[in-house]
């Protein structure tokens, strides 16, 4: 029954309400899919076959009745981010080992309070630090996308290959893949990795600089981070305060939007969730764009930007012309220092919160002749390279005599990047179309960018300018580039305007079509 | 602005990371890189500017000042590598 998993949310939940599946049919579909392919992908670090199952029968119950909520029944992965009860949450880091809360986040509650199926905790980068998934404590997610190349070859005969197709002459075209293994992006590089090799319907992700849209577009599937204040932050393990945001990843935009209105609430427990009522996302798609103003800001064309990025730039700006929007050449002046001042105030957020991991309330403890000597080793052991990295940026940056020309400059330049929007966004923008991430996906232990932390940082440069601004922004797949890897395109929105994003990137869906990795693992 | 071995002794130890030798001439190169990089936003003229305290404009919500929660000292102290009746233990902090 290995099909169920290939079905969509909206499909899974019409075949569901109909009784022609089961919630325990599809959730046993998974944990087999998992398994088999959890050896090679490292997506999940922990399945809870046990609890999917009794969440299954619980929902079939409820579906029996003709009740359940609106996931009834639909298995989801969780990123190791939200606490989960009783169950592993560490971050993917060391220094929380062994921890599991008494606790539940608000978004995962959300999400069981409608129904939905938990299969496991997700891999992810250490504290959501990192743009491959490399930096995880359990090692690297492998992207079930591979590089391929096409080959025409004459057949004598017809052949019905894997990936290949007969066409008329008797010459076949055949996509050879390569073997090396690519990363699924990062942080969210687990729940990437999962949701396109259809081992979970769709998974929870976190966005601090493009944590869930740079893994999205890496592994052809839909993210949406939502404006700054949608989803509670409780229960989130928390990397940088201010930039943090929980989101989905979904096979496509209707999914997503599923999620999201699932995910969203007006939370008592975190200050800065917003009270304002969760609309219903899914009513929008399939509303034409006519007359809707699309920006296209000039600062997005980067030096360096693979050809293939800037025509995929180009169809997706066709497509929406085609659809009816006016397209408008915009400027956002500010865009080029959004990184330089995000790797100021994420390591300044960053290394206040992780102060809380000292090995005396919860994880590891690594024992000192006192109590400072027992903090710095428990601390040394438990943090991963590029953990203590941005720790120590940021208690640099905030030391006394640094902190005026660093994070006070840097808060400074984050007030004229979300002006540069304001201003476009005043004129009449309804939304932005820019390129999701710089590059298609690249190889595990790719020596470029593991040599220098800057170069592994430009990953983000076109989705961090969201979080600086408190913006939301999907990723949605577009096409394939010369090497048959997914690439995607990133529409960002007004504050709390995840209706257009929606409706906008449907549209470009429906134009580019969809796309899955060819099965190798 | 550039750090030197010192300084980044200093600063592992402000942040309770205890660096080798070794670590702290690695770590030297890798700030310093960083660093640089963000050195460019000297270039922008902020005069004027107020920094950014809230991303959102929102009022901070204030809950009633009535107890909601608590007698979960178990629950707290469940995950602590080592504890007694409730109580954190650590090494001994006052001589």
């Amino acid at each position: 029954m290995s099909d169920l998993t290939h079905l969509t949310i909206s499909e899974a939940r019409a075949k569901l309400r109909g009784k022609e599946i089961t919630a325990a049919e599809i959730t046993e579909a998974y944990l087999s899919a998992i398994e088999r392919a959890n050896p090679v992908l490292n997506a999940y670090v922990a399945v809870t076959a046990d609890k999917a199952r009794e969440m299954a029968k619980a929902s079939d119950a409820k579906l029996a009745r003709g009740e359940g909520g609106a996931l009834e029944g639909i298995p989801l992965g969780i990123k190791d981010l939200f606490a989960t009860e009783g169950i592993h949450t560490q971050a993917c880091s060391h220094v929380l080992d062994g921890f599991k809360p008494h606790y539940e986040s608000t978004v995962t509650s959300n999400l069981w309070a409608d129904g939905a199926v938990m299969l496991g905790k997700l891999n992810m980068d250490e504290f959501a630090m990192g743009s491959s998934n490399e930096t995880s404590y359990y090692g690297p997610v492998i992207n079930p996308w591979r590089r391929s190349r096409l080959d025409t070859v004459v057949m004598p005969t017809t052949h019905h290959g894997d990936g290949g197709f007969v066409s008329a002459g008797g010459a076949k075209t055949a996509r050879t893949l390569d073997n090396a293994q690519l990363v699924p992006g990062g942080s969210s590089g687990g729940s990437a990795s999962a949701v396109a090799a259809f081992l979970c319907a769709g998974a929870t992700a976190t966005d601090t600089g493009g944590s869930i849209r740079q893994p999205a577009a890496f592994t052809g599937t839909v993210g949406i981070k939502p404006t700054y204040g949608r989803c509670s932050r409780w229960g989130v393990v928390a990397f940088a305060s201010s930039l943090d945001q929980a989101g989905p990843i979904a096979r496509d935009v209707r999914d997503a939007a599923i999620l999201l209105k699932s995910m969203a609430s007006s939370d008592p427990k975190d200050t800065t969730s917003v009270d304002r009522p969760v609309p219903d996302y899914e009513a929008v798609i399939g509303r034409p764009i006519k007359g809707m103003k699309v920006g296209i800001p000039k600062e997005y064309r980067v030096e360096g930007m693979p050809e293939d990025i800037e025509a995929l730039w180009q169809k997706g700006i066709a497509w929406l012309k085609e659809a009816g929007a006016e397209i408008v050449d915009i400027s956002l002046p500010h865009t080029k220092y959004a990184l330089p001042a995000y790797y100021i105030v994420a390591p300044a957020e960053a290394s206040s919160n992780l102060a809380r991991y000292d090995g005396v309330r919860y994880g590891l403890r690594v024992p000192g002749k006192d109590i400072v000597e027992m903090y710095e080793k428990t601390r040394a052991a438990g943090f991963g390279r590029e953990v203590k990295r941005r720790i120590m940026i940021g208690t640099y940056v905030l030391s006394a005599g640094y902190y005026d020309a660093y994070y006070l400059q840097a808060q400074k330049v984050r007030t004229l990047i979300k002006r540069d929007f304001e201003n476009v966004f005043a004129a009449g923008v309804d939304v932005i179309l820019t390129p999701a991430t710089p590059s298609a996906a690249f190889g595990v232990a790719d020596e470029d960018m593991n040599s220098d932390p800057v170069k592994m940082y430009l990953n983000d440069i076109f989705t961090v300018t969201v979080n600086m601004a408190g913006l939301p922004g999907i990723s949605v797949p577009a096409g394939l580039d010369g090497k048959g890897l997914p690439l995607g395109l990133q529409l960002i929105g007004r504050p709390f305007d995840e209706e257009t994003l929606f409706q906008t990137a449907h549209v470009i869906e429906q134009a580019a079509g969809r796309f899955q990795p060819d099965k190798w693992w | 602005m550039s750090v030197d071995l010192q300084t980044v002794k200093r600063v592992a130890h402000l942040a309770r990371i205890a660096v080798s030798e070794e670590d702290a001439e690695r770590m030297t190169g890798e700030l310093n890189a960083i660093l640089g990089f963000v050195e460019q936003l000297n270039e922008v003229d902020v005069s004027g500017v107020e920094p950014m305290t809230s991303v959102t404009p929102m009022e901070m919500k204030k809950r009633q000042d009535v107890v909601t929660d608590g007698d979960k000292a178990a629950d707290i102290v469940a995950n602590a590598p080592a504890t007694d009746e409730n109580f954190f233990l650590v090494p001994k902090v006052v001589e």
